[in-house]
């Protein structure tokens, strides 16, 4: 009974992510790859993408300090975050490092902070909400109950 | 002689006159045809094709001019050069003919004086001869009077002539001396005989003018006879006058008639000469002394020689007395030549001198004659001379202007050069402009692009999604267009190049069925493709170009056709040209959808390739395609039918409002045609339809790999296409067309097919019992027609007891829910919905009789289902900079059960793809730090054909590289930029084709099944 009240939140909690787009269907897709193979492929990616983007954002905080801001180096760097949270559907971030590249590309320096601040911002969200996610779906497997596919009309 | 002269100078005239008109008639007439306008256009009076004729006559005067111009250009070279050459040329030319007129008109004048001199010369002499001779006869009359004397008077004694009987003697001879006016004869008397004489005479001597006695003198010569009309000198001392005893001095001293100087005349006031002759006592030697001679003489006998009136009766005896004036002077004395006859109007003119003779030795006279007019104007030689000036001038000027002429059409021609490689330079900055600008406008639309993407995976509700949707749709047929102009420009510039890959022609069919088939149904039009069995399965050339034009024509057709049908079919040339005798008889009603249609033969009537000239190599391995699309639309009015393939240009203003679209479509087919040594043509009947034809040359792919056949059954339905293998079909439908291209479907799975026309036929064939029938295909007219008795087929069907009874299908031509709801309520029956496709058939069939269903039944469960078929067990090597894309990736493609390696940098994929390796495929990621997809693959590349040289010098031997002896891993390059330019720089780069990140199943399957079969 625990279980099913488990799924549901999982459930709902998911299709609120999806609302407030904070994930878009390559998300989706990224749980389909999942199989009886390959397990724990979305947590294995997922926290790749965590390692990842925190040393892009520490590198990405140090490169924007400097006196003279190598826009190059950031440039390269926002376009390594965006590839990945778009391989994971994290559009949100996503989004915000697209307006990032805009900013680098003009050199504007104001905008850029802002922009980091922002990506900063969305990124811890939507760690936060994935982790959130797994730790229900871990609580759903500890239970012995499997995971609900989430269709969506995509 | 002259009469010629003026006759060959008047040819002459007119010859020039008439050249001078053609000319002017040339000049005024080539400025009005260049003109290209009639001022007046009455004045046409040719008639249009009289003037064309003219047009053409003087365009073929022109270009051989040109041509005349050209060898001139070539031989003279520089303009400016020719241009002073030319004039230095017409001024020699004319100074030339001047000094040749001039020269022509003395030399003319110079004869004609010449001969003037002859004739007068000719007459002067022939008058002086004449004067001479009857001077002559008059002298030796006188002469011979002296004889009479000294024999009678001297010689007699007493003497028988008497002054009576001389006077009586000479007056009866005067006739035989008519120039003589007088004759008398004196005696020499010496002084001592004087008075002898006197006394015997009975007068005394006188002297003469003063008729004076003589005085006394050494001797005397008095007259003793004398002629009547003389007889006044009687007694005259002859001596006393000066001239007359000079004259009888010399007389009686030379023994030869002697002359005086002219003198007048006593009584008639004439000028006249004395002739004294001397009469000697007895006859002397010729080369007697004067003195002996003196001594020897008796007399003298003188003559009156009237010279005036001798020469005016000689005159009078000639003819053209009028024409000369004739003097006689006495030149005895140079200096002053005493006139004898003629009148001393003296004229500087022509004059001629003839010497007389009078038998005087002392005395000179001449006569001198000039013509009585001046010499006539010399009109002869003025006129010949002008008239070749004239020439000489008028050809200068036909000249002069001939290369004036020249120099303004070179002008002109060279100013048409200039402005044409302007017009050249703009319309290649056009397509450049066109090509920059397009470039451009991708760039931002990718953008935009992009952001809807976002919008749509946002929150929105249902009126935003839609309005997204559509932005987003306007922006790809933007983008789309964009391709569109880029490819005219392209082609414009020449820069369009055809690709040489190995393609699947009916895959690339049946895409472009699928892409249209929405459409199709929406409309209830009805879309089939028909490929004829002789048309390989692989053929090498560019597909997606290929693609292009099915598309296009397709597109058009879709676009104005609301009923009937659209049918593409391809065929062999040779097929084609076989057909053309048999199938004359073709009813407009044997059409797919029953509507008639625009006869396609039509289509193709002016393709080379079907003249007697015809590109066809039968023995060849190129692969003559035919590929028609009918339609049963709304067709092409004739007027517009013309400008079809110019780009830009629409049937009319209003069609592209209602239909949208550019216009530059067919015109870029048409280039795509000719790029694959094509053609492309159209028939079209308003309210009718339109056929478009076109023929491509491919190579035959699958001389080259004979396996594919055998693998290579159909792309999509690999897998299940030999689980139909071998089966029977049985294909209702009464319209052969229709069935054929059923037919031709269902073929391609494998399956045998029987095309029955009704029910009934097809109970017979299935009640025979011996071939068992797995399926039965209805079409949907069959089955609206009659649906009771098919309702008894169906159960007469179930009733036959093979085993298990056929399956039944519905060909259906819309999707149309409500009848597959009563149809299937009836018996066991299952929609197909056209338009036909193989992959669709087989997976319908598939469905139904329930053979390799398995799996879900979402969409795109066949790709995902043929994909693991492709991937299973192939190595594929990944590449990306960015972990968690790698992850991503590589997460993808194991789920197809491909064996995947992760590569980080473009330098690590190198060594791994250094021959030999194990590997099927690389997906490489383009934006790397380092070094960048692009160039990874370049160095791939260049490695993979090292080897390959090596491979191929023998250098390396096969085995030692897995037996791989061209060497090339398919590249593909994974971006998450969808644009065009993209592609086209993977391309260049030597990559194999694009997958879009994140992974798109049905994307990844396309580009991967390129590869693997």
């Amino acid at each position: 009974m625990e279980v099913v009240q488990i799924q549901r939140t999982l459930m709902d909690y998911t299709k609120s992510l999806f609302m407030e787009g904070l994930l878009d269907s390559q998300f989706l897709q990224l749980q389909q790859l999942q199989d009886e193979s390959n397990p724990d492929f979305v947590v294995e990616v997922v926290s790749l993408f965590f390692d990842d983007s925190e040393k892009l954002l520490n590198e990405l905080t140090i490169a924007l300090d400097q006196p003279s801001v190598d826009f190059k180096k950031v440039d390269s760097y926002v376009h390594q975050l965006k590839g990945s949270s778009s391989s994971i559907g994290a559009q949100r971030v996503k989004n915000a490092c697209v307006a990032f590249r805009n900013f680098c590309q003009v050199q504007n320096i104001e905008g850029c902070l802002t922009c980091l601040q922002q990506v900063k911002q969305e990124y811890y969200l939507v760690k936060n909400k994935l982790e959130t996610l797994f730790r229900l779906e871990q609580q759903i497997v500890t239970s012995g109950g499997s995971i609900p596919m989430i269709e969506m009309g995509f | 002689m002259s009469l010629l002269h003026v006759f060959e100078f008047g040819l002459k005239v007119g010859h020039l006159v008439w050249m001078l008109c053609c000319w002017i008639a040339s000049t005024i007439s080539m400025n009005w045809f260049i003109n290209g306008e009639f001022k007046d256009p009455k004045a046409g009076i040719l008639g249009d094709s009289g003037s064309k004729m003219w047009f053409k006559c003087w365009d073929e005067i022109s270009n051989f001019s040109f041509k005349i111009h050209n060898q001139y250009y070539q031989f003279i070279g520089s303009k400016r050069v020719c241009k002073s050459w030319w004039r230095k040329l017409l001024f020699s030319w004319v100074i030339g003919w001047t000094l040749a007129s001039v020269w022509i008109f003395c030399c003319i004048s110079s004869h004609a004086t010449e001969k003037r001199k002859e004739t007068l010369a000719s007459m002067c002499d022939e008058r002086a001869r004449m004067l001479q001779d009857q001077f002559n006869v008059s002298m030796n009359h006188i002469q011979a009077m002296s004889i009479l004397i000294s024999t009678f008077h001297h010689g007699k004694t007493p003497s028988a002539i008497d002054q009576r009987t001389f006077a009586r003697y000479t007056e009866r001879t005067a006739f035989e001396r008519p120039l003589t006016s007088g004759v008398a004869y004196a005696v020499r008397v010496l002084h001592s005989e004087r008075e002898q004489f006197e006394r015997q005479q009975g007068w005394t001597i006188k002297r003469m003018y003063t008729l004076e006695p003589s005085p006394i003198q050494e001797e005397y010569a008095p007259v003793i006879f004398a002629q009547d009309i003389v007889s006044h000198v009687v007694s005259l001392d002859m001596l006393s006058g000066k001239e007359d005893c000079e004259n009888v001095l010399r007389a009686r001293r030379s023994g030869k008639g002697v002359l005086t100087a002219p003198f007048r005349l006593l009584k008639t006031n004439r000028l006249g000469v004395i002739l004294t002759f001397a009469v000697y006592k007895r006859d002397l030697p010729s080369n007697a002394t004067p003195n002996e001679r003196i001594q020897a003489t008796d007399g003298y006998l003188g003559g009156v020689f009237d010279i005036e009136s001798l020469v005016e009766k000689l005159l009078q005896q000639l003819s053209s007395k009028q024409t000369i004036l004739v003097n006689v002077f006495d030149t005895s004395n140079q200096s002053y030549p005493i006139s004898m006859y003629g009148s001393n109007a003296s004229t500087d003119g022509l004059e001629h001198v003839s010497h007389l003779n009078f038998g005087d030795p002392f005395r000179k006279h001449e006569m001198r004659c000039r013509f009585k007019q001046k010499p006539p104007w010399p009109l002869l030689a003025i006129s010949t001379s002008i008239g070749i000036l004239v020439i000489a001038l008028l050809v200068g000027h036909i000249f002069y202007a001939t290369v004036n002429r020249i120099a303004k059409v070179e002008d002109d021609c060279h100013k048409m050069m200039v402005l044409k490689k302007q017009a050249e330079a703009a319309d290649v900055a056009k397509s450049q402009f066109l090509a920059t600008v397009s470039h451009e406008i991708r760039t931002p639309m990718n953008g935009v692009l992009g952001m809807l993407d976002m919008l749509m995976d946002t929150d929105l509700d249902v009126t935003q999604l839609d309005y997204v949707r559509t932005a987003q749709a306007s922006g790809k047929a933007l983008v789309a267009l964009i391709n569109e102009v880029l490819d005219q420009a392209k082609i414009e510039s020449g820069k369009l190049e055809l690709e040489e890959v190995q393609f699947d022609l009916r895959a690339i069919l049946d895409d472009v069925l699928s892409l249209f088939s929405g459409k199709s149904q929406d409309k209830g039009v009805e879309l089939a493709v028909y490929i004829s069995d002789r048309v390989p399965e692989m053929l090498i050339g560019d597909p997606g170009r290929f693609r292009q034009i099915i598309t296009n024509l397709m597109g058009n057709s879709i676009k104005f056709t609301e009923k009937g049908h659209i049918l593409v079919t391809v065929h062999l040339v040779e097929e084609v040209i076989d057909s053309i005798e048999v199938e004359t008889e073709c009813s407009s009603k044997n059409t797919l959808s029953g509507f008639p249609v625009a006869d396609r033969r039509q289509s193709w009537k002016g393709f080379r390739t079907f003249g007697p000239e015809g590109t066809m190599h039968p023995f060849s391995d190129r692969i003559n395609l035919i590929v028609s699309v009918e339609d049963t639309g709304e067709g092409i009015p004739p007027e517009a039918q013309p400008r079809v393939f110019t780009p830009f240009m629409q049937v009319g203003p209003s069609i592209s409002r209602t239909h949208g679209g550019t216009g530059i479509g067919l015109s870029i087919s048409k280039c795509l045609v000719g790029l694959m040594n094509g053609e492309i043509g159209f028939v079209s009947i308003p309210k009718v339809g339109s056929t478009f034809t076109f023929t491509a040359v491919f190579a035959s792919g699958s001389s080259s790999s004979k396996e594919y056949k055998s693998q290579q059954i159909n792309n999509q339905s690999n897998s299940v296409s030999s689980e139909f293998r071998g089966m029977k079909a049985l294909v209702l439908d009464p319209r052969p067309v229709r069935a054929k291209v059923s037919t031709y479907h269902i073929q391609r799975l494998g399956i045998h097919v029987e095309v029955v026309s009704d029910w009934k036929q097809g109970l017979s064939i299935i009640n025979r019992g011996n071939n068992v029938i797995h399926m039965v295909l209805v079409e949907q007219e069959v089955w609206d027609r009659d649906l009771n008795s098919l309702g008894l087929f169906i159960t007469n069907l179930e009733k036959i007891g093979h085993g298990t009874p056929p399956k039944v299908f519905l060909l259906s031509n819309s999707s149309n829910s409500s009848r597959e709801n009563t149809a299937t309520g009836a018996c066991d029956l299952t929609i197909i919905s056209k338009p036909l496709r193989a992959s669709m058939l087989a997976a319908s069939l598939q469905r139904a009789m329930g053979i390799g269903n398995k799996g879900n039944p979402r969409n795109g469960e066949l790709p995902s289902l043929s994909l693991r078929n492709l991937l299973l067990g192939r190595k594929i090597l990944i590449v990306d900079d960015n972990n968690v894309n790698l992850k991503v990736a590589a997460g993808a493609l194991k789920k197809y059960r491909a064996d995947v390696v992760s590569a980080t940098r473009g330098m690590e994929a190198i060594e791994l793809l250094t021959p030999p390796h194990q590997f099927d495929a690389c997906f490489m990621d383009i934006q790397m730090p380092e070094m960048d997809g692009f160039e990874a693959t370049r160095r791939i590349r260049d490695v993979e054909q090292n080897i390959n040289n090596r491979i191929q010098f023998g250098e390396l031997s096969a085995d030692a590289c897995n037996n791989v002896s061209n060497w090339h891993v398919p590249i593909l390059a994974m971006t998450a930029d969808v644009i065009q330019a993209t592609h086209e720089q993977c391309l260049r780069c030597g990559m194999d084709g694009y997958v879009s990140k994140p992974f798109e199943a049905e994307q990844l399957y396309r580009e991967v099944s390129r590869f693997f079969q």
